[in-house]
């Protein structure tokens, strides 16, 4: 198989698109089975009361990250005609910054609460109005932080080539970080017994 | 709705489980990750189109989602996130989770809750716009395919959650 499918031109417009929804009906489905559509839940990392949002995220980037590399490496998935997302390191890192501190202050992040809404959050509602004008100030200045935002450009470049090693080491290092991580939130919550759940 | 009492989360590897196939399936059938700021800018680009036309043709970083005619709503990103809303819904109504309600600690009035909800949505709106990607396109997504910028988002995305997490702990405990 040659992947990534939609690359072979196997599918017309309006298959892809057909294709996108379900993957996004599936992509809203886990975020809500996590309790990601819960501020309280969500923002209890935060406190070291809840670490759903490391154990949710990192178990997906470990399982996605070892799927991805693994197709690389067996000659199945062509990173040409893949999505890489491009490094600019100054925005990454003012902009990640940024986007936790909102995300403690407002209680989602854009895709959660959009999964929020869907289930009755009407805070989630107050935050989605949030995050488009949030994006109507940015794209109004846009010109004038354009600079900074095309600052500190590495293209496309991969944590393991940064280290020098292989993309396996460095998934072998995500495992293993996870794995310590995960045990030590595990003894946290449980003695503070403080995993948040529907009410 | 139901009256019967709402089912507890899943466990969260599960939930990441599920999460990690469905990233890694977009990858092998579409070739791109996950994603869902860009859909918001997409929407709202439009919608301001129809209202300020030439308002938008004057700013080159949103005139260029209009280039050759485009449709800036004829993209992966926008039927992505359509179906992210219907996936939630399908999941929390048949876990009997739906309802009417407003996320916060029991500390803090609704009136604040919502102000704070608008703020912090600002904040990230704006961020994910710098950074070119949220916690979805950058952190998850980028996260996965092991892109430098991405991890750098996703250490300082944990940095700025934490910092801020005393001002606002009135908010949430």
């Amino acid at each position: 198989m040659n992947f990534p499918i939609e690359s072979t031109g196997a599918f017309s417009f309006s298959t892809g698109m057909l294709m996108t929804f379900l993957i996004g009906v599936g992509f809203g489905f886990f975020l809500e089975k996590g309790g990601f559509s819960s501020a309280r839940k969500l923002t209890a990392q935060f406190y070291l009361r809840d670490f759903a949002v490391l154990k949710v995220m990192f178990t997906a980037v470990v399982v996605a990250g070892i799927g991805f590399w693994g197709l690389v490496h067996l000659g199945m998935l062509d990173l040409e005609f893949t999505f890489i997302n491009l490094t600019y390191i100054w925005p990454q890192i003012v902009g990640g910054l940024i986007l936790g501190i909102g995300f403690i202050v407002g209680g989602y992040c854009p895709g959660t609460a959009c999964v929020a809404a869907t289930t009755g959050k009407l805070d989630a509602l107050w935050c989605i109005a949030g995050i488009f004008f949030g994006i109507f100030v940015f794209s109004e200045l846009q010109p004038a932080l354009k600079a900074f935002q095309n600052s500190g450009e590495m293209g496309e470049v991969f944590v393991w080539q940064w280290l020098g090693v292989s993309p396996g080491i460095v998934l072998l290092g995500a495992v293993l970080m996870a794995i310590g991580a995960f045990s030590l939130g595990t003894i946290v919550e449980n003695k503070k017994g403080s995993v948040v759940q529907p009410d | 709705m139901s009256n019967e009492k709402p089912k507890p989360y899943w466990s969260p590897y599960m939930a990441g489980l599920g999460l990690g196939l469905v990233l890694l399936l977009a990858f092998v059938i579409m070739g791109q990750g996950l994603g869902s700021s860009g859909a918001f800018a997409r929407l709202e680009y439009t919608l301001l189109h129809t209202v300020v036309p030439e308002h938008i043709e004057s700013n080159p970083y949103m005139a260029h989602y209009f280039e050759d005619g485009a449709n800036p709503l004829s993209n992966y990103l926008v039927f992505l996130v359509v179906g992210v809303l219907a996936g939630g819904f399908i999941s929390g109504i048949t876990a009997n989770r739906f309802k009417k309600s407003v996320d916060k600690g029991p500390r803090i009035s609704v009136k604040a809750r919502f102000f704070l909800a608008f703020f912090g949505g600002s904040l990230m709106g704006f961020g994910a716009r710098l950074a070119r990607g949220c916690t979805s396109g950058q952190a998850l997504s980028g996260g996965a395919t092991l892109a430098l910028g991405s991890w750098a988002f996703m250490m300082m995305f944990f940095a700025g959650g934490f910092l801020g997490a005393y001002f606002l702990r009135r908010q949430w405990l």
